[in-house]
């Protein structure tokens, strides 16, 4: 039997989208028991909506006032300290949390890490993208040891289901750094669907040749509901800010709808949307690289078709 | 005055396109361009630039691989790192292996700094700068895109995924390099010539007393991915409307 434990992420009071995810992946390990491990200085809101989740036998509230930010050299020692309690498995999300925090604790087990699981084939056995997922490698992990794994949330549907797990508070022996201290955090986009979790995201390039232009992409957004994104060329650019930055060193999202307008199609920027259910590119280059792994392909002037798309889309929910 | 080290791994060029061997042992390298990991050369621009404030004494440039390495310690040199150590292994090494042997540099050359990029675009791994603060029990800040330095101490904002936080550790510590963070320098010809002169040391892990793991995390085959076909092309944006309607998006 195995016993697996994923470190819950939570903004704000509540839980992200990217833990239930990690959950289907602890799932299918094969015969396992799972808990939740959830650090906050006052986590009793997120630790309600995770043990709701489906399939978990536990949750864990680790409640100390120096969890208030998730700083990684404060929160692994204290993961760490959990972990050894006869875990197999110790799971996180591979977003810029679980990126930051899982291989801290790794070393401090004094084991490797796995990045990025798009699959499970057996309890030790994985397969991971790399070379911005130009190759999928199968790796194993050994026998015996501790698994420790970012999950690539992209790859895997959110346990669905209810469920009514117990949550336990608990304490652990952990000796925690001062020499690491959260200071500020600024969020543009709070107010908009968030692209790792959306279900329709219109993504731009550096074919909108300005943060002006840009607001365009905001109104088409608007109008179907959508998160937006952006390529590497437009954040570079200025036109879009950071946190928006689809593909290989941004974010990984699989969207039932991406739209990807100006957006010539770089390697690196497919590799963020390839598990995407629909793609629909807009470029003015019939040649662009794009329209090799579009669903729907449209060549023409974005300051013509985005306007035009927007307006369609708003007359139809209208009618 | 203490010195920052620099990660420098040598990887397929961003710009090829990587094909997985038909045996699936591996990716195809021969005759495929070589070049620095981009996010090191951005670890490096950042060190220079420190360097340059005379804020540090010396910017080490260190790689971890095989013999050939070397050619981009020779570009970091170029580029202005004071000099080079090449840690020269057969096969590459996991994560946790180059955190113990950065660990054991750390402990030889006492930086202020130690400044790696926050993935390798070949492995994807992104693990080694926290391995190292982890190992190290020192501070560790991801994603930087911009990094302040006020004594002891170092303010560094992030990038991350609700946006940009920004937090504060003693030194020393470890600092992983986004995208934003600078823009490295293009290399002049006389900085080439010069770049011959300056030292390029090699070593192994044996000499350094670090081994290769036990019970490490094996590699057993590559595949290619699947690929997405070629879907169908419309005429104008009523079409696309249609198009989606019809799959039943809208």
């Amino acid at each position: 039997m195995n016993k697996a434990l994923v470190i819950a992420e939570h903004f704000q009071g509540k839980l992200n989208a990217a833990t239930a995810k990690c959950l289907s992946c602890a799932q299918t390990l094969g015969e396992v028991q799972i808990d939740i491990a959830l650090l906050a200085a006052d986590g009793a809101a997120a630790a309600a909506e995770a043990a709701a989740l489906p399939g978990v036998a536990r949750v864990l509230l680790l409640e100390r006032p120096e969890n208030n930010e998730a700083l990684a050299a404060v929160w692994a020692p204290q993961v760490a300290a959990l972990a050894a309690n006869n875990y197999t498995h110790l799971l996180g999300p591979s977003t810029t949390f679980g990126k930051d925090l899982m291989p801290r604790v790794a070393a401090l087990l004094g084991v490797g890490q796995i990045s990025d699981v798009m699959a499970v084939e057996s309890a030790y056995r994985f397969r991971r993208p790399v070379y911005a997922s130009n190759a999928i490698i199968t790796v194993e992990a050994p026998a015996g040891r501790i698994v420790v794994a970012t999950v690539r949330i992209a790859s895997f549907q959110p346990a669905a289901g209810g469920g009514k797990a117990p949550i336990e508070r608990v304490q652990v022996e952990a000796v925690l750094p001062t020499h690491t201290r959260f200071v500020s955090r600024s969020a543009a986009h709070a107010d908009r669907p968030d692209l790792q979790t959306a279900a329709r995201v219109v993504s731009g390039g550096r074919a909108l040749a300005s943060a002006e232009n840009f607001k365009l992409l905001y109104q088409l957004a608007d109008a179907l509901g959508a998160a937006v994104g952006a390529s590497r060329a437009a954040v570079d650019a200025g036109y879009a800010a950071n946190e928006l930055q689809v593909g290989q060193t941004g974010k990984i999202i699989a969207p039932e709808l991406y739209m990807a307008l100006g957006i010539s199609g770089a390697i690196q920027h497919l590799t963020g949307i390839k598990d995407a259910r629909t793609i629909v590119a807009v470029n003015k280059d019939s040649e662009a690289p794009i329209f090799e792994v579009a669903d729907i392909g449209l060549v023409g002037d974005l300051f013509q078709i985005v306007p035009e798309l927007e307006r369609l889309i708003r007359a139809r929910s209208a009618s | 005055m203490s010195p920052i080290l620099v990660g420098i791994k040598r990887v397929i060029d961003y710009s090829v396109r990587v094909r997985v061997k038909p045996d699936g042992s591996g990716v195809v390298t021969d005759g495929v361009k070589m070049s620095i990991n981009p996010f090191d050369e951005i670890a490096l621009e950042e060190a220079l630039r420190i360097r340059e404030r005379n804020l540090a004494n010396e910017v080490i440039a260190i790689s971890i691989g095989p013999a050939e390495a070397a050619q981009q310690l020779r570009t970091a040199l170029a580029m202005g790192a004071d000099r080079a150590l090449l840690v020269q292994v057969e096969q590459p090494v996991e994560p946790l292996t180059a955190a113990q042997i950065f660990l054991n540099l750390v402990q030889k050359y006492q930086p202020q700094l130690v400044i790696l990029g926050k993935q390798a675009i070949d492995d994807d791994n992104g693990q080694t700068g926290q391995m190292l603060a982890a190992l190290w029990d020192r501070p560790q800040a991801t994603y930087a895109s911009k990094l302040e330095l006020d004594g002891a101490r170092a303010r560094v904002t992030r990038e991350v995924d609700a946006g940009l936080d920004t937090i504060e550790i003693d030194l020393p510590g470890v600092v992983t390099t986004d995208l934003r963070l600078n823009e490295p320098r293009y290399i002049k010809l006389p900085d080439i010539m010069k770049a011959k002169k300056k030292p390029l040391d090699v070593t192994s892990m044996a000499e350094l007393g670090v081994a290769a793991p036990a019970h490490g995390i094996r590699t057993l085959k590559y595949d290619s991915p699947a690929v997405r076909s070629r879907g169908v092309m419309v005429k104008d944006a009523a079409e696309l409307v249609a198009a989606l309607q019809q799959r039943g998006i809208l």
